[in-house]
Order: structure tokens, then sequence, then C-alpha cells
């Protein structure tokens, strides 16, 4: 059938640079950059080009440059190139349209609606360079109060396990599987040096990452890849995977071409095979259900693990959370509406859940209102861009945060949303025996390494600004943030004032 | 239906009622009541570090006579919340006697409300813990009737407080006329506020007192700490956070002082990990239970209760904070010129370091601390 879909990126190729050294032919794992041996020429096929820059990036004389497509369709605000788009690429397959990455569309970011305070004369201002400032964390289930030996001055209190992190911010759950071992293991080193941890996702822990444990959140998801005592007992935290802000209510496929013999001996199934984890788990039908997954799993771990449960961020996020905890959940992890994926149904990721913002406002409300907010940590998920997100994500509430697009664009990640195709010219979403090469396990970290260090020297100035020398004076400490733009009632939800007042 | 107390104190809807201010202590721990005319004296010295906008002073040893009895200081803005008052005391408590504070005619004190003193027994409050029995009441006048406010609730003690200079309403109560072994003063420099009696230091809940020179920069998470514990902020101010800190700690949670301090005021991790084993895991939960009650930004308090007074700032001491001691006698001040000048003799006087607190107690001696000795030996 012939496609009625338009050229999305012209590529440009200026002659007077070009020396026909095929480097963008070698580098575009889409066929995009051609050599035409007849002619004895690179040349490039426009409509396979997705805009992810390998190319243009590694051209040694600068001669590419990639610009989108100045084809127009006649304007009109509700027959978009999008949805008319979509509608032939259905009418050609008949399938579901399938994509990668996060909600591309222009929903309300309120963290960019967000503005925070600082000193000025009644209270100084820190200073950096010359205080202590204090980022550390601890994630797990806090009692009410401590209880001490009157005669001995000693803590009688046992607190149930609890885990430190130096900067409140983790490496969100990406399976072995939909990335390369070499993006996992950059992971993982990178929250090793970094004093964080990186969460497997639900593909498994490959052997050769175990010694990375300490700082690994290792996932039991719904088809239980992967999943076995020593897995378990493996990791630092333990997390029950509920939902994903790209895709909630619905489970994960990873095609049987990604499904390597290392990938499908970490993931416990046969090689070739797809991957399929169902919608729900299957031994979780309700509330009392998850409470005995949490306690299976606290049992397996002999009680020395967090356990955590993600969720993604839906209509009645509040009252799910407060049950979460109720259920014995030491973090709830809460995945926004701009959630990242490696393939979900474009439907689905740009229409289903909720802002991350107001999900992790109204959970941290709730939970206060119960007098169970210390019970569990929260994790914030989905869409986190800087260290001004994460910022404005604590004094919402958060006690940390996840980022995982973030971490794939500091691994080179051009977010072209080509992940669901395996084709990923970067080598981070795909498992090529070629491609994932591009990814250097010891580079990967230094990258991440780099990006952690740096938003933490912006929070801890952002932090010594408001004239506080310790995260925890921030962590939910609403007064520290006001809004622009936004409705009462949007205000309302966020615990925020609006600026001025 | 809660009244909004806020109005008065807070017109202007700020997050958090701000002041500078002079703070002033003193405890003989040798539990010899002494009049308060050194106490206002060393305040009045300090007298630039306020602006008229409120003073005040908590005396403890005050109603020796009736020191079994909760003694309620309660500021009336009008009869009608008198009245209303007192129907809520007939209901909850025995009211042993009842009288008007009484006060001199002064013109540098404007529009005084009415204050009114009960001496009262708890009647009929089942296995509840008195203290809290006590505690909710408070919160009920303080929260549910209009025009009246509670300003202080504790046994033996009782707050005297006001907009104007501390020495003026030293004067306007007749504080000459009483006598305390502890007595603490404030002098205040509020920001934003035309002020309001209820405003003004030392806050009280039960027999504690707070007088407090800063701003807690930390407020809105502390704040939010206290409420899921059934402490209301009426007053929006961030010195009320701290009195209901150290309820929370010192007496519901039982914790010592010397540990409820690290949870005020803790030591920063790099120093928590060079503690030994025992004290590295108490200071490690403290912070990891009690983060949201650390108090962050700049201040100096002097925190009072029964037999008790306790100096504290921050834990990198951006606020002033003086010890001095001869004797039985512990000083504590913002300036030592107002220590000095009403002790001249004065035997030790040292700068605390932050986060370590000074603390006084009727029948022990005056501690020593790490930080005296760390001061004097640098000093020497």
């Amino acid at each position: 059938m012939k496609t009625y879909l338009p050229t999305q990126f012209v590529v440009e190729r200026r002659a007077d640079r070009c020396i026909q050294c095929q480097v963008c032919v070698r580098q575009c794992s889409f066929d995009a950059n051609y050599y035409d041996a007849e002619d004895d020429e690179v040349r490039s096929r426009d409509e396979k080009c997705v805009g992810c820059h390998r190319c243009v990036t590694f051209c040694p004389t600068g001669a590419l440059t990639v610009r989108k497509n100045p084809l127009e369709y006649r304007p009109n605000c509700n027959w978009t190139a999008e949805t008319i788009e979509d509608i032939y690429k259905q009418a050609e397959s008949g399938g579901m349209l399938l994509t990668g990455m996060g909600n591309d569309k222009s929903y309300p970011i309120y963290w960019d609606h967000l503005l925070l305070n600082a000193s000025q004369v009644t209270n100084p201002s820190i200073d950096p360079l010359r205080e202590p400032m204090e980022l550390r964390t601890y994630l797990g289930r806090k009692p009410d109060r401590v209880e001490i030996d009157p005669e001995t001055l000693s803590l009688k209190t046992k607190l149930t396990p609890q885990v430190a992190i130096e900067v409140p911010v983790l490496f969100s759950a990406m399976s072995y599987g939909a990335v390369s071992l070499n993006v996992h293991e950059s992971l993982a080193r990178a929250a090793t040096e970094a004093g964080t941890l990186f969460n497997t996702g639900e593909g498994g822990l490959h052997k050769k990452l175990y010694k990375y444990g300490n700082n690994t959140i290792v996932q039991v998801a719904s088809g239980r890849f992967g999943v076995h005592a020593e897995y378990l007992n493996a990791g630092r935290i333990v997390e029950i995977k509920i939902g994903q802000g790209a895709k909630p209510g619905i489970g994960g496929h990873l095609p049987g071409e990604k499904v390597s013999p290392e990938v499908a001996a970490t993931r416990m199934i046969p090689a070739g095979t797809d991957a399929l984890s169902p919608a729900p788990h299957h031994d979780i039908y309700s509330i009392e259900d998850l409470s005995q997954l949490i306690y299976a799993l606290k049992e397996a771990t002999n009680y020395t693990k967090p356990i955590s449960v993600k969720i993604a961020a839906v209509h009645n996020a509040a009252a799910i959370a407060s049950g979460i905890v109720r259920a014995g959940a030491d973090i709830v992890a809460i995945d926004g509406l701009r959630g990242s994926t490696g393939a979900a149904p474009k439907v689905i990721r740009d229409n289903v859940g909720i802002p991350i913002e107001l999900a992790l406002a109204s959970v941290d409300q709730r939970l206060r209102q119960e007098g169970i907010r210390n019970q569990a940590s929260i994790i914030a998920a989905g869409g986190i861009r800087s260290s001004a997100d994460v910022i404005k994500a604590i004094a919402l509430g958060a006690d940390a945060v996840y980022i995982g697009t973030a971490a794939l664009i500091a691994l080179g990640c051009h977010v072209c949303q080509q992940c669901h195709t395996g084709k990923c010219a970067w080598g981070i979403c795909t498992n090529d025996a070629v491609l994932s090469k591009r990814i250097n396990p010891e580079i990967g970290a230094e990258r991440l390494v780099n990006l952690l260090r740096g938003w933490s020297l912006e929070i801890k100035d952002m932090l010594g600004g408001m004239g506080v020398n310790a995260l925890e004076s921030l962590r939910g400490n609403r007064l520290a943030l006001r809004g622009v733009g936004l409705t009462d009632t949007e205000l309302d939800i966020l615990g925020v004032r609006m600026a001025g007042s | 239906m809660i009244k909004p107390v806020a109005t008065h104190n807070n017109p202007y809807g700020d997050d958090k009622v701000i002041a500078a201010c002079s703070i002033f202590g003193v405890i003989d721990t040798s539990g010899k009541t002494f009049p308060g005319t050194d106490v206002v004296t060393a305040i009045a010295n300090m007298h630039d570090r306020s602006n008229g906008l409120g003073g005040g002073f908590a005396v403890y040893g005050l109603y020796p006579e009736m020191a079994d009895h909760y003694a309620f200081h309660i500021m009336y803005m009008t009869a009608d919340a008198k009245r209303q008052v007192e129907a809520l005391l007939k209901e909850s408590f025995k009211i042993v006697k009842s009288e008007e504070v009484p006060t001199r005619k002064t013109e540098r004190i404007s529009n005084p409300p009415l204050v009114w003193r009960y001496f009262l027994d708890v009647a009929g409050n089942g296995d509840h813990p008195e203290a809290d029995f006590v505690m909710e009441k408070v919160m009920a006048i303080n929260c549910g009737v209009q025009d009246a406010f509670v300003f202080s609730s504790g046994k033996n003690m009782g707050v005297f407080k006001g907009v104007g200079y501390p020495e003026d309403i030293a004067h306007y109560f007749r504080l000459d006329d009483y006598l305390g072994y502890l007595w603490t003063a404030h002098g205040r420099f509020p920001t934003n506020t035309p002020g309001w009696w209820g405003g003004a230091h030392p806050f009280n809940i039960l027999d504690w007192t707070v007088v407090h020179n800063g701003e807690i920069s930390s407020y809105g998470i502390n704040r939010r700490h206290l409420e899921m514990f059934g402490y209301q902020c009426t007053l929006q101010t961030d010195t009320e956070v701290v009195a209901y800190a150290v309820d929370l700690l010192m007496r519901r949670h039982n914790l010592p002082l010397e540990i409820a301090v690290k949870v005020l005021a803790p030591p920063l991790w790099s120093q928590i990990e060079r503690e030994k084993d025992g004290t590295r895991a108490l200071q490690i939960a403290l912070r990891q239970v009690y983060g949201s009650l650390l108090l962050n930004g700049p201040f100096a308090v002097i925190i009072a209760r029964t037999g008790q007074m306790i100096g504290l700032t921050d834990r990198i001491r951006l606020r002033p904070l003086v010890a001095g001691s001869k004797g039985s006698c512990l000083y504590l001040s913002s300036e030592e010129s107002a220590i000095r000048l009403v002790c001249p003799d004065l035997e030790n006087s040292w700068i605390p370091v932050g986060g370590e607190p000074i603390v006084g107690t009727v029948g022990k001696p005056i501690a020593t601390t790490k930080s005296e000795a760390a001061v004097m030996a640098r000093d020497h």
C-alpha cells in the first residue's frame, strides 16, 4: 500500500563540506543516509530520518543539518498534522499506534508555574561555598516518635530499614531489555559513585551488575521477569511496580527481537520470545492482596529492605497511596502523566493519568491529614527535567525524585521517540549488538555523575538562598513556593499561594 | 468555625509573622525567688533591639500559694468574649479563684485589653492525661472564641505581655509586685504587623514558654508536622512552633532535654558520622524521625518550663546568645552588656556554640557544656 505519510525531516548536506567519508551512513541506524556506489556519492533518504541528530553530531566536517520538513497542511486547529498522520498510519496498518518516550502534548507543566523563595533581610541566606549544606535523605518508613532508655539515654526504638541517598535523585526503572546492558551498567556505576540508587525495571538484574546491589532498587512487576530470591536480596530496596506514568492501566511488551540470549537468561525466559507483562498483577486484585505481596517480599528479604510500591498518577492517587501505606509499603513512588516509556500505545501515553505535580501535592496532603505521612517516603517521577523541578517537587512534599528521560539524555538520548523500534542510533534503547556498543559504561557513568553533581550544586545554592541548610527543612515546606498563572483551584490543590500574596 | 486569630496577628495574611528581637532570661538554680527589677533593667538596656510593638515576660514561681492549680492568664478584647470563655471554663474546670490581673495606668501603653487570671482545677477529664486535656481547652479558646486569647496556662507561672516596649509592659503589669525564681523577657521588632497583644512573646502552652529572636525558615514544614499531632498554629508566628515542638518532644514523646535539642538543632551529618556507635545511631534516628522538626534558619531562643531554663541557637548560630553565671544564677541574653549591667561581678560568661543548649535547672549545678570548655580554651 502506498503510504500517504509525508516526510518528517529533511537532511541537508553541504556539498562544500562533505568529504564523502560515510560516517553518517554508518551512524544512522534508520538507513536515512546511504552510499550510492554507482554515483560514488553519500546521499540521504529524508523519509527515513527520525531527527535523532546522530549523523549531525558525528559528521567530522559539520556538513549536515536536519530540519523539520517545511511541508504545510492547510492551517486547521482541529485537524493538526499529527491527527491527520495518525489516521494515515492506522488506515495503513490497522493497529494501535506505538510510541516511545513520555507524553509530548501541551498539558500544563506546573513546575513552570511555581516559583521559589529566597531570603532578604529578616533571615540571612546561607552561602554553600562557605557553609555546610545537607542533601542526605533516608528512604523508608519512620515511626511517629523515638523512645529513649531514660537510664542510658540510648535509643530503644528499632527503625525499619532506612536507605541513605546523598542526592535526592534516583534513576527511574528502565529494564534490561528495553535498554542495553551498557546503559544498565552506566546507571549502576553512576548511582554507586553519586550515592544514590538505580532501578532495574522489570527485566531482572544481569549477574555482572550484582556487585552494584547496594545502589540498586530491584523491581517486581506483573511479569515477574528475573525475580528470584537471590535477585531480591541483591538489591537495597524492592519495588513492586503496579503502574507506570506513560501507560497507566496496561502491561508491558518487549518484542522477541529484543530478547537476546543474555536478556533471556536475565529474564528467565526463552530467547527470542516476546516478554509480555500482564496489565494487572494476577495475584493482586485489591489492596489486601498488595499487602500480602509486600509482606511476602519482606519475608523473602528477612525484613532488611524497604518495600516500595510504584503507581501511575491517576485520578484517585491520594486514596490509593493512603491504602498502599496502610498495606505496609515503606515507600510510595508516583509516576506522573509525563513519565516515559520504552514502548506504549500512543493513545494511552497521551491521554491517561494526571500531572505529577498535582498527584504529589494531593498524596502528601492526604497522608498528612491522615497522620501517616511519616510512615512512607514519597518518590515523585515523570517529567523531572532539572534541579529546579527536583527542588520544587521536594517543596511540594516528595522525599526524592526519579529521573528516567533526563538520565538517558545525559547519555546522549535526543528524545526522538523511537525507543519502541529497537533501532536507537544512540545505542540506548536497543539490544542490537552493534548499536549498544555506542554506550561506553565508563563514559556513561561519568556523564551521569556529572549531571547529578551539577544538580546538587544548584540545589544547594537554592536551599542556601532560602536560608536553610538541610533538605528536610524544605521537604513539604510549600511556603517556599508561590504560583503564577494558576487558578484558585490549582493553587488550592498544590497547597501553594499566588505570587504576591 | 475557627475564629480568625490570624487577622489580628497577621492582618496582611503573610506566610508567618516575623520579628527580630532582644531576649533575656535568668534563673536562680537554688530555687530562691527574686523580684524582676534586674530583668526589666536588662531588657530595657537592649531597647534598640525592639520597636515598641511588643514586649513580654514569663515568670516561674509566681503563685506559690496557688502552686497546685493551673494559672490561666487570658486576654479579652470584649466583655462578651469573657462571658463565653468563663462558660467554657466552668464546663471543664473547677474555678478556684478568678481576678483581674492588676495594672497601672501609663500613657505609654494604649488600648490595653482586659487581662484576667484564673486558678483552675481539672474536673472530670476521665482517663485523658490532664495536660492533654488542658492543652485542648487552650486550643478551644484560642481557636473558638472571638476576641479572647490565652497568654499562659501552666502552674505556678504566668506570662505578661502586650504591645509596647518591654519596660513599659513591666510597668503596666506591676511586675515589681511579683517574685519568681526564673524570669524570661522579650522586646519585639516585628517587620510587618501593627502589633497585637496576643502576638507578643513569650509564647506559651501549659508551663512551656518561649522567647525567640530570629526567623524560622523551616516554619512551613515544622507547622505541617505539628498539625499531624493535633497542634493548631493559630497565630501563624514562627515562635509558636517552637513552643509546640518542645511540648511534643519533651512532654508527649518524653524525650530528655539533651536529646530534644538534638532534634531542634541537630548536628551535621558529618559530625554525626564521627560519633561513637550508640550516639551515632541515636542521632541518625532522631534526624530520620524528626527531620521535619529541625528548626532551620536563624534563631536564638530561651525556652522555659517549671524549674528549668534552656538557651539554644540554631546549629550554625546565626543569632546572638550570650550566657553568664554567678553563683547559683544563670543568665542568657542577646547582648552581654545587659547581663553585665545587672551583674557586674559575673563569674563566667561565654558564647554558646550553635545547637548546644545552655541549661539551668533548679537543684542542679549550672552545666559546664562542651562548648563552654571549648570557648574558654580558645580564649586562653
